[in-house]
């Protein structure tokens, strides 16, 4: 069955090669098949350059219709999978028809590539940037190779962050105020806050502190909302009696968070909720959602 | 069965819990041998979950702990040794805190914490208080009591003491007594809440519990105590106050409690020494209540006469001391005696006493607190005692209620009014009656400076009304002193004023016709001999008390009461006094009530009143119906005259045995009545153009028909069919003026007649002649 396989290998090895892999910093991306693969991660309006070689397979010739690279911002959403939506591209052409007879080395540049939004990986959608090399061929069909890269965006400070209290409760059974020293958080940040009991007339026997990621996709009646738990921190053991005041800090670096984004491209959003949740010994729930913008701070190194 | 199965039960979960340490101590091991901080990390978080547990009881909870806390130890080196693992101590003083669960990871935070003292990277005191604080996390008391109290043993050798490594940039010993303080405190307060969780029937096992904790929590004491730089001034200002209000066992507390008052009156001023001894009367009469056989306790460490002193050397030693707080004190004081030793009036008084003396240095109170404080100082025994008349054997209360001002003496006043309602207390003396209005005196009359007029008229209503209401709650079995006690209020009533004397009057008089009605029948005015109570006697101050109405004046009150009284003295054959209280009536009528209405009122009270006397002569009798009569006839409508006439001619006829038969004034009055209502009749023409209602002419065929059934010789078949046919053609002759209400009333008048026809038998008989 070798030859058969052997057959149908491609008739060249593509490879891209970005110009300052050494020294841009990768980072992981899991990619469709679950494997985690380091690839370099680039900021809007950076340049993209870097050479790409074809080699073809030792004394073969690759006959071609021209080569051309392409720079790809896609979002996918899975319940159309395969079915990407461009909403960025930008193409080089690297070669004029002709044929290919040993290793050759193209350099290609984009130079200041405006890319806005960030790659992310959720549940029903993905948003990937990549660079596809095509060598076009008459009848043989066309040589595809692919490079992910990440896009990751910093966002200044934002200068208004207010905290977030509020005073909840159940009639006569169950009275608290919570505070949440910030509205936004960055992604590596710490929540503090305080959640202070005014009237416990419930048995409760824990209290959590959830972060939850909403994920809406398509829009209209197609919508569709995902809900994840991404982290669930216990705030408090035991039943707390009135007066007492339970302090929160909950580190979020360990958790993997996106920043907030809003109606994305008009395909996806992506938000943030912090979810107050007291058990009782009853196991009822008793939770109160408040949504947070994450966002995410340019690293100071 | 069931315990023994519980205890088998504990048995196997603590052997779990055991098995489950065990079991990731040996990972954790592997982890730290390999210098692996994530996984010796996450296995010493499992660890730790072992702690979670409820199922223990306290004894087995600590086996599981001391296991714990074996490998924690061990953690700790390695989390000491940076080199091992590669993380500075700030770095990892976060990622402890990553743990999800919040019991291990404060077992973590604690341990890294004691190694970041130990570092100086961070002030020791700045480390310290957020470990303490963030131990609030843990609210179940069991596993709370625990964890700080590791805390508490991890902390113990880096408390910034003086002398200590710790000590200075910024830590003073002042903060390791103020984290150990807030340790136990946060302690005490889970140890205490142990006592009120858990289902009831298993309270003697909770308390037993409760007591195997109980060490834990001293535990801090002795921390405390070995803190080098707690000299005496640190100890008085800030370690005893906080200490004090803690829980300590009540028994200590009695036994210390002479050395413990001692060092009071040397605190600073600036120590709320008032907070700290009110809690600690309180917690000791709580003590006090909970068992009766403690009361020798108390009385063999004289708890109350110790207490007292020391109150009075602190407020001697604290002379910037506001009075209110002394007053507090007081109150304390005063709760504690009257729970502890609800027998000892003397000890009331004497607190009573002391208040006094303190508020007689000053003029009136102004401070709202402190008034209030002393309303509660003065109502507590009213609480204490159903029986107000304890209380008004207390000689320093009136003292007491003299140093308030008006308004809350009034307040004061409904407190002690309403007390007595409650509990229906009668007070039954006049003495007592006598300290009891003093008291009230603020309702009674006038106080100097404030003026009544200024008075919420609702307010000022209730109040009386109060007053009112109190009267009828004076009440001794023994006539005389009944008198005494009436006489007592009249003579305080008296000095109300007129706009009181309208509240008061009446429930006094009618508390001294009961008085009388009690008397009847046993008096017989026994020759000779003196009784002062006779109901001759308490009309002629009944007399006294009505004619005080005049001064307000309350003419149609007045009026009612003179008849009231009449009808007592009917009752108790008293003829010259009824007539007498009708002359007055009849004066009242004639020279002060002027308003028309009022009169007609008046009149049939009077004619009312004056049908039922039975005591009155013949010439008596004459005088006063001639007389009501003739007051009748001269109202001012014609309507109301008519209506006042044959209403008079019930004085004419009694419906009882021997009560007056006079048939022949009966017709006449009637006959009167009716020219009268002619009249009417014809004015109404005159002046409308139509003849007015016929409902008067019905209402006294109603009376004729009265009569008619009564045997009334003058009162014939005709002359009633002669009325009937009057009526039937003054409505048809204007059959638009008759209005529905008097056609109605017409019907179901003749509706009766034929009834009464139709039944047959001797009444029958008599109707048959009338048509219809």
């Amino acid at each position: 069955m070798n030859f058969i396989i052997g057959a149908f290998k491609p008739a060249c090895h593509i490879s891209v090669a970005f110009s300052d892999a050494k020294s841009r910093k990768q980072v992981p991306l899991k990619k469709e098949n679950g494997q985690t693969v380091m690839v370099p991660f680039f900021r809007s309006q950076e340049n993209i350059t870097g050479k790409i070689s074809v080699e073809p397979i030792l004394g073969k010739k690759v006959e071609h219709n021209g080569i051309k690279v392409e720079l790809l911002g896609q979002i996918e959403m899975y319940f159309d999978k395969g079915n990407f939506y461009d909403f960025t591209s930008l193409v080089r052409e690297l070669d004029v028809p002709g044929e290919i007879y040993e290793r050759k080395t193209f350099p290609f540049e984009f130079s200041t590539v405006e890319m806005p939004y960030e790659t992310y990986n959720g549940v029903n959608v993905r948003l990937r940037y990549v660079l596809k090399v095509t060598i076009s061929r008459g009848y043989a069909g066309s040589i595809t190779e692919y490079q992910d890269f990440v896009v990751r965006n910093y966002s200044p400070t934002p200068s208004i962050n207010n905290s977030i209290k509020m005073e909840v409760g159940i009639e006569d059974c169950l009275h608290i105020e919570f505070e949440y020293n910030k509205s936004k958080y960055h992604l590596k940040d710490v929540i503090l806050g305080k959640i202070y009991f005014l009237l416990v007339r419930i048995k409760i026997k824990n209290m959590d502190l959830e972060i939850r990621r909403r994920e809406s996709t398509g829009s209209g009646p197609n919508t569709h909302v995902e809900t994840e738990t991404l982290a669930k921190f216990e705030l408090m053991d035991g039943a707390p009696v009135r007066g007492e005041s339970i302090p929160i800090r909950l580190f979020l670096s360990p958790y993997e968070l996106t920043p907030t984004y809003r109606n994305i491209n008009n395909k996806f959003s992506v938000k943030y909720y912090l979810n107050l949740v007291l058990v009782d010994e009853e196991d009822r729930r008793y939770f109160k959602q408040q949504e947070i913008t994450m966002y995410r701070l340019g690293e100071t190194s | 069965m069931m315990i023994s199965n519980g205890i088998e039960d504990e048995e196997k979960w603590l052997a779990e819990g055991i098995a489950g340490i065990q079991h990731n101590a040996f990972y954790l091991h592997r982890a730290v041998d390999s210098n692996n901080l994530r996984e010796a990390l996450k296995y010493s978080a499992q660890l730790l979950s072992e702690l979670r547990t409820s199922k223990l009881s306290p004894h087995k909870y600590y086996e599981l702990y001391m296991r714990a806390f074996d490998e924690l130890r061990r953690l700790e080196m390695f989390f000491k040794d940076e080199d091992r693992h590669g993380c500075s101590i700030v770095d990892l003083y976060e990622l402890v805190q990553h743990a999800g669960n919040v019991l291990p990871r404060l077992y973590l935070l604690c341990t890294v914490g004691s190694v970041y003292i130990k570092s100086k990277e961070a002030p020791a005191k700045d480390v310290l208080k957020d470990l303490v604080e963030m131990c609030r996390a843990v609210q179940n008391p069991i596993r709370g009591l625990f964890l700080r109290s590791y805390l508490a043993q991890v902390s113990r050798d880096k408390l910034p003491d003086i002398g200590s490594e710790y000590e200075g940039e910024g830590d003073t010993v002042m903060d390791a007594v103020e984290f150990v303080l807030q340790n136990f405190t946060e302690m005490n307060k889970l140890w205490v809440r142990m006592q009120h969780q858990g289902p009831v029937r298993e309270k003697e096992k909770l308390e037993k519990e409760r007591s195997e904790l109980r060490d834990l929590v001293g535990k801090n004491l002795h921390v405390l105590s070995q803190i080098e730089g707690v000299d005496l001034e640190i100890y008085r200002d800030a370690v005893l106050p906080r200490v004090l209000e803690q829980v300590f066992p009540d028994e200590y507390h009695l036994q210390t409690l002479e050395t413990l008052l001692g060092a009071c009156p040397q605190l600073q001023p600036t120590v709320d020494l008032k907070t700290v001894l009110s809690q600690l009367m309180e917690r000791l009469s709580n003590y006090a209540a909970s068992s009766p056989e403690l009361l020798p306790e108390f009385l063999q460490v004289e708890a109350f006469s110790k207490l007292s002193n020391a109150i009075g050397k602190v407020i001697e030693a604290q002379v910037d001391m506001p009075i209110v707080g002394a007053i507090t004190l007081y109150v304390s004081l005063l709760s504690f005696t009257l729970r502890v030793h609800p027998d000892r009036l003397d000890y009331v008084d004497q607190v009573l006493g002391a208040c006094v003396k303190i508020l007689s240095g000053k003029a009136k109170l102004e401070d709202s607190k402190a008034t209030k404080q002393v309303v509660a100082l003065l109502s507590a025994p009213l609480d204490k005692y159903d029986d107000i008349v304890t209380a008004l054997t207390l000689s320093n209360y009136p003292r007491v209620m003299d140093h308030l001002d008006a308004g809350t003496n009034k307040i004061m006043a409904m407190v002690i009014i309403r007390s007595i309602m409650k509990n229906k207390t009668f007070v039954s003396t006049s003495d007592k009656v006598e300290v009891l209005f003093e008291l009230i005196k603020g309702l009674i009359k006038d106080l100097e400076g404030i003026s009544t007029d200024d008075l919420d008229e609702e307010d000022f209503n209730e109040e009386q009304n109060s007053v009112a209401c109190l009267m009828h709650i004076l009440y001794n079995d023994d006539p005389e002193e009944m008198l005494k006690i009436i006489c007592t209020v009249w003579k305080h009533i008296m000095a109300g004023g007129p706009k009181r004397l309208p509240f008061t009057v009446p429930p006094l008089v009618f508390s001294a016709l009961k008085l009388v009605r009690r008397l009847q029948g046993q008096d017989g005015d026994v020759a000779g001999e003196e009784v002062p109570a006779t109901p001759r006697k308490i009309f002629q101050l009944l007399n006294q008390i009505i004619e005080s109405l005049s001064v307000v004046p309350a003419p149609e009150l007045a009026l009612r009461l003179y008849l009231q009284c009449a009808e007592g003295a009917n009752d108790c054959d008293l003829e010259p006094v009824a007539y007498d209280f009708f002359t007055q009536a009849f004066v009242l009528y004639e020279e002060e009530i002027a308003d028309s209405k009022a009169q007609v009122t008046a009149i049939h009270l009077i004619i009312g009143t004056l049908q039922r006397m039975n005591v009155f002569g013949v010439e008596n009798r004459d005088t006063l119906t001639h007389k009501a009569t003739g007051y009748s006839a001269k109202l001012l409508k014609k309507p109301d005259q008519c209506r006042a006439v044959y209403a008079c001619s019930h004085l004419f006829w009694v419906d009882d045995q021997d009560g007056i038969k006079d048939g022949e004034r009966v017709l006449l009055c009637l006959k009167r009545s009716l020219r009268i209502a002619n009249a009417a009749q014809q004015m109404a023409n005159v002046t409308r153009g139509s003849s007015g209602p016929v409902t008067l002419f019905v209402e006294i065929l109603n009376k004729y028909l009265y009569y008619f059934e009564k045997g009334n010789p003058q009162i014939t078949a005709s002359v009633i069919q002669g009325l009937i046919d009057l009526i039937k053609t003054e409505m048809q002759s204007d059959s638009a003026t008759g209005g529905p209400a008097s056609d109605a009333f017409f019907t179901s008048t003749l509706r009766y007649i034929q009834f009464q026809k139709q039944k047959g038998g001797a009444m029958g008989e008599k109707y048959e002649p009338i048509k219809l």
